[in-house]
């Protein structure tokens, strides 16, 4: 039996934001995730932007807490040092119907209290994306719009809410939680019962079957799947900026913007699916992104493909993302509908949790050593000449380069491994470091991970997965 | 930084390196480094443990390992230095200055008089050709597969489809049953085969495995690890036939859906590269669009045979080390050769014309044909001419012109014969 | 008997159809050339391969690389892989070309290795 103060269930962008934000505080807190990693599963498989909230609906808590969120970014991605980049986001009219629109979308931003939306004219967007669709009629510039590396970032929250004291769970199934006079007392896992006095769901796509534990079933989820393309660093046609269609009534559209680290993506669809497990991609899918993108970017080249995936996102029927609290489950704070924007608003998101649990009677003392800063794995190939002798000298594993296409070496994936929070299977040590994240997909590197991983953890190679439990690798000795 | 000098680089240890190294130490060059990632020389073929190699260069059957090895070992007996688990980062083509990196020497520069590319190819992958379907474990390129099958002693699975009836797909079909695994069914887009007929008899017939001429995978199935692929018949468009989908239950897909040559260097250093075969464009003597730099293998086309390899990498390896003396032949001017009526490309895309030496056109054809002839024309002049009993869009053709015949660009076509 | 054998002497793949018994082809046809012909005759009344593997070298986990020195008869061929399958090779270095198994399952034919162990 384990005791702490409050349990957050999802391990992914939002709990392990709402984890951090806590960890500034004289309180024990234990994040606890299904999974073999932290990451979550829509945190990620999504679009990796940071929205500014322009287009939510004015007056939604959804809007507040992107708005709050954005500015947060470029001090947080200093202190944690993640990937992050102002590109901006360019909202081309194609249609003269579309061009009509525009000051519509401009009111909505001012509702929203984003402020910095301007108009672009044709020649404006030509000179700043030569690529788009040359019968662009005009269209709009959102400046906060920005990109990141969605991995670190969630990594580099947990980490950071891990040296602050905060532990994490992983593997660990939530099966029941315990009431006892209408107050929250323990949760049951797959592996040992924590008693608490707070339980956060930040469950996502499983929400609704944690909050049914608690005997909340007025909601459900569905998820609605998007899928996504990323293409080569060399793909002969690029943007600089996100590049967003505009909405139309039925749907928000696909987009095409650079990721952090060079790459094109382009996505995503929106299906709503019977099922949260069918992480699949499907010929009619990426085929209607190719349609829909080339009307944006008409030179787009998808045969420059590396890799398509894609991502559940947790709707919520009926819709709206909401933060409850009940009078007859004290201590307990339910999360849901939190979708394509979950990504930004799990930074302000922790500020308005710790603000609720203040109101329900939790005393909030700041910790005076808590720690702001996180030091990120050592990128080889970003380094200078003299900066890679000099990492090589004091550590030789460096100058052993495991993945071709990313030039990641040894030295980044045992680092990845033996940090808090360690990789533990192919995929964490991909997400920790892009080792298998370039053209050849791990075609290269892949055997070389395997090995590295069974022999750091000390486990049998059968043992080492892809992922979750039962996606193992290798079945074990040839001979 | 260490420091390394020398008068021919090769950057790649394979087939292709190691034959470019012993022609140039041949030619009279005197310090020729390979330049290896792999802890070991030799290359792809140390994993290729099978037989079929050296039929036509050493008129025996040899696995890879022994192929390599007899190239190794000559290499080394004549004095060529090898860099091992040294990864190339960078380099300047006109410079001649190679930046790389390892574990023992920390960060290298090489200098050299000229440099042979010999990086290779890469395995197209599952995202390349956009397999629908969940992305559970056990989806490997036949490559992969193999090096940890074959130098790994890791069994990668149990039940086991194949996609695509290339050599490495058919040659892994009878590796993993050899093994003790079931190999359920090599499945091929097109209506014909990829690989060589001996490897269908050898690889597939031998041990009873479906051969799916005209399907394709159309959706992998599996959340974990794969549990299934769903494989369905094709209409003339290569676009899968619903009705004829059928599921087949494995734990295992092997992808050997083509290679793609491995120029990430050859781009960096803006040496110009051809779209068609994704490696740089070379003349005769394998040189780049950057003088010096020579290119020979898989990293300039993607060879069938290794025979084929060897032969184009000796040339490399000569033309390097004469450059490297200061001894290449003079040159009058340059010529392009033309493909014509069923050649894909054509490997050298240029002709030098400066002396009288023979120069061979390596080439594919786009469609199997049979009873043809490979002619090559200047203008309408015919100034060489083969006859072929059958050709095939898996195996390299040869047809060898004499560079005195040559007065403007070469057309190389593929005609029936009458 | 009759058998369909797709020649692998050269990229032709001819079809050559073969009739006979367990001792001897009756009738013969289909092939291309002389070598094609040689081939089906072989290969209907005694088919062999070059087996090519591995063997576990003892305190290390790369493999040897192994075949046959000459062509083993087929129906030999996984009984011969469960002979490989238990072979440890001890005597280290190995070189090209050294006996592994002498005269597999009774064969007369050795395996011998392929690359070489320090």
């Amino acid at each position: 039996m384990l005791k702490t103060d409050v349990v957050v269930i999802g391990g992914g962008a939002v709990g392990c934001g709402i984890a951090r934000e806590l960890s500034k505080y004289h309180i024990n807190v234990i994040v606890v995730d299904k999974n073999e990693d932290i990451g979550g599963d829509a945190s990620k498989s999504n679009s990796a932007i940071i929205h500014t909230g322009y287009d939510a609906a004015p007056g939604t808590l959804e809007s507040e807490l992107v708005v709050a969120a954005n500015p947060m970014f470029p001090q947080l991605v200093k202190e944690l040092q993640i990937p992050f980049e102002e590109t901006g986001a360019i909202l081309p009219a194609i249609t003269e119907e579309q061009f009509m629109q525009l000051p519509a979308i401009k009111e909505k931003a001012f509702k929203n209290r984003v402020y910095d939306v301007e108009y672009l004219t044709k020649e404006q967007i030509i000179e700043m994306e030569p690529n788009i669709n040359p019968e662009v009629k005009g269209g709009l510039y959102i400046p906060r719009e920005s990109i990141i590396d969605p991995f670190i970032y969630v990594q580099a929250l947990a980490e950071n809410a891990s040296e602050n004291g905060v532990d994490f769970l992983l593997n660990t199934k939530v099966t029941d939680i315990r009431v006892e006079n209408n107050q929250i007392k323990a949760v049951e896992t797959t592996g040992e019962t924590i008693e608490t006095k707070y339980v956060i769901n930040a469950a996502a796509l499983y929400c609704d079957e944690i909050a049914a534990m608690v005997g909340k079933t007025d909601y459900k989820v569905v998820a609605r799947r998007g899928q996504f393309y990323i293409l080569d660093k060399n793909t002969s046609c690029k943007v600089k900026h996100i590049v967003l269609p505009i909405p139309t009534k039925i749907t928000k559209g696909k987009l095409m913007c650079p990721t952090i680290h060079g790459n094109m993506l382009v996505g995503p669809t929106a299906e709503d699916l019977d099922n949260k497990t069918d992480k699949s991609v499907t010929t009619e899918g990426l085929e209607s992104i190719v349609e829909d993108v080339k009307r944006l970017v008409p030179e787009v080249n998808i045969r420059d493909t590396i890799t398509q995936y894609s991502g559940l996102r947790p709707n919520r029927n009926p819709e709206g993302l909401h933060i409850d609290v009940y009078d007859d489950v004290e201590g307990y704070i339910n999360l849901s509908g939190i979708r394509s924007t979950g990504l930004t608003l799990s930074l302000s998101i922790g500020v308005y949790v710790a603000q609720l649990m203040k109101r329900q009677g939790a005393e909030l003392i700041y910790r005076e050593d808590f720690k702001n800063t996180r030091e990120g794995i050592k990128v080889f190939h970003t380094m200078t000449v003299e900066e890679q002798e000099a990492v090589i000298a004091q550590n030789p594993k460096y100058g052993n380069i495991i993945c071709r296409c990313e030039t990641i070496t040894e030295g980044e994936i045992l680092a990845a491994i033996h940090r808090p929070i360690g990789a533990r299977s192919v995929d964490a040590i991909k997400r920790r470091v892009r080792a298998g994240m370039g053209r050849c997909q791990g075609g290269f590197c892949g055997p070389k991970v395997i090995e590295i991983l069974a022999r750091e953890l000390n486990i049998p190679i059968e043992d080492v997965n892809k992922n979750v439990t039962g996606s193992y690798m290798v079945l074990g000795k040839v001979k | 930084m260490y420091e390394v000098k020398c008068d021919v680089a090769i950057i790649g240890g394979g087939p292709a390196g190691l034959s470019a190294a012993v022609a140039a130490k041949k030619e009279g060059a005197k310090d020729v480094l390979v330049i290896e990632r792999d802890n070991s020389i030799g290359g792809i073929l140390q994993q290729c443990i099978h037989p079929g190699f050296g039929l036509s260069y050493f008129k025996k059957e040899l696995t890879g390992p022994e192929y390599a090895g007899r190239f190794a070992e000559e290499a080394l007996n004549l004095g060529v230095d090898v860099l091992l688990n040294t990864m190339v980062l960078d380099f300047a083509p006109e410079r001649k200055e190679i930046i790389c990196a390892s574990s023992e020497n920390g960060m290298t520069k090489v200098t050299a008089k000229s440099i042979v590319l010999a990086m290779g190819c890469r395995e197209r992958t599952r995202p390349n050709i956009q397999i629908p379907g969940t992305r559970p474990a056990g989806v490997y390129t036949a490559g992969s597969a193999q090096r940890l099958v074959n130098r790994q002693n890791t069994m990668v699975g149990k039940n086991v489809v194949i996609l695509g009836s290339g050599d490495i797909g058919m040659i892994m079909a009878r590796r993993m049953s050899l093994e003790g695994a079931k190999v359920l069914a090599v499945v091929e887009i097109m209506d014909y085969l990829a690989g060589l007929t001996r490897n269908k008899v050898q690889c597939l017939d031998d041990f009873g495995i479906p051969l799916k001429l005209g399907h394709t995978i159309t959706r992998i199935v599996g959340n974990e690890r794969v549990e299934g692929v769903y494989v369905a018949q094709v209409d003339e468009n290569k676009k899968p036939i619903k009705e004829t989908e059928e599921f087949i239950e494995c734990d295992t897909l092997l992808l050997s859906v083509g290679l793609l040559p491995e120029n990430e260097l050859t781009r960096k250093a803006e040496i110009s590269i051809s779209r068609i075969t994704n490696g740089p464009e070379v003349d005769q003597y394998m040189q780049t669009s950057s003088p010096g730099v020579f290119a020979s293998g898989n990293v300039v086309h993607v060879n069938d045979l290794v025979d084929n390899v060897t032969v184009e990498s000796m040339q490399a390896g000569k033309y390097a080390a004469l450059y490297a003396m200061d001894k290449m032949p003079g040159e009058v001017r340059e010529v392009t050769s033309l493909t014509g009526n069923n050649v894909r490309y054509l490997c050298p895309q240029r002709l030098r014309i400066g002396n009288e030496e023979k120069a061979k056109l390596f080439f594919r054809v786009l469609q199997p044909d049979a009873n043809v002839r490979l002619v090559a024309k200047c203008g309408d002049e015919v100034i060489a001419s083969v006859k072929e009993k059958r050709v095939n869009p898996g195996e390299i053709c040869c047809i060898q012109i004499p560079m005195d015949k040559v007065g403007d660009d070469v057309l190389v076509e593929v005609v029936k014969e009458a | 008997m009759k058998k369909e054998i797709i020649c692998t002497v050269c990229p032709m793949g001819c079809e050559i159809e073969v009739e006979g018994s367990d001792k001897e082809v009756t009738s013969i046809k289909g092939f291309g050339c002389k070598r094609g012909e040689v081939y089906g005759n072989n290969e209907f009344l005694h088919p062999v391969r070059i087996l090519t593997s591995t063997v576990k070298v003892a305190g290390q986990n790369e493999l040897l690389a192994v075949r046959s020195e000459e062509p083993i008869p087929k129906e030999l061929i996984m009984d011969c892989m469960k002979v490989i399958a238990e072979k440890t090779v001890c005597d280290t270095p190995i070189q090209r070309y050294d006996v592994v198994i002498p005269n597999i399952c009774d064969s007369g034919i050795n395996i011998v290795a392929t690359s070489t162990v320090k």
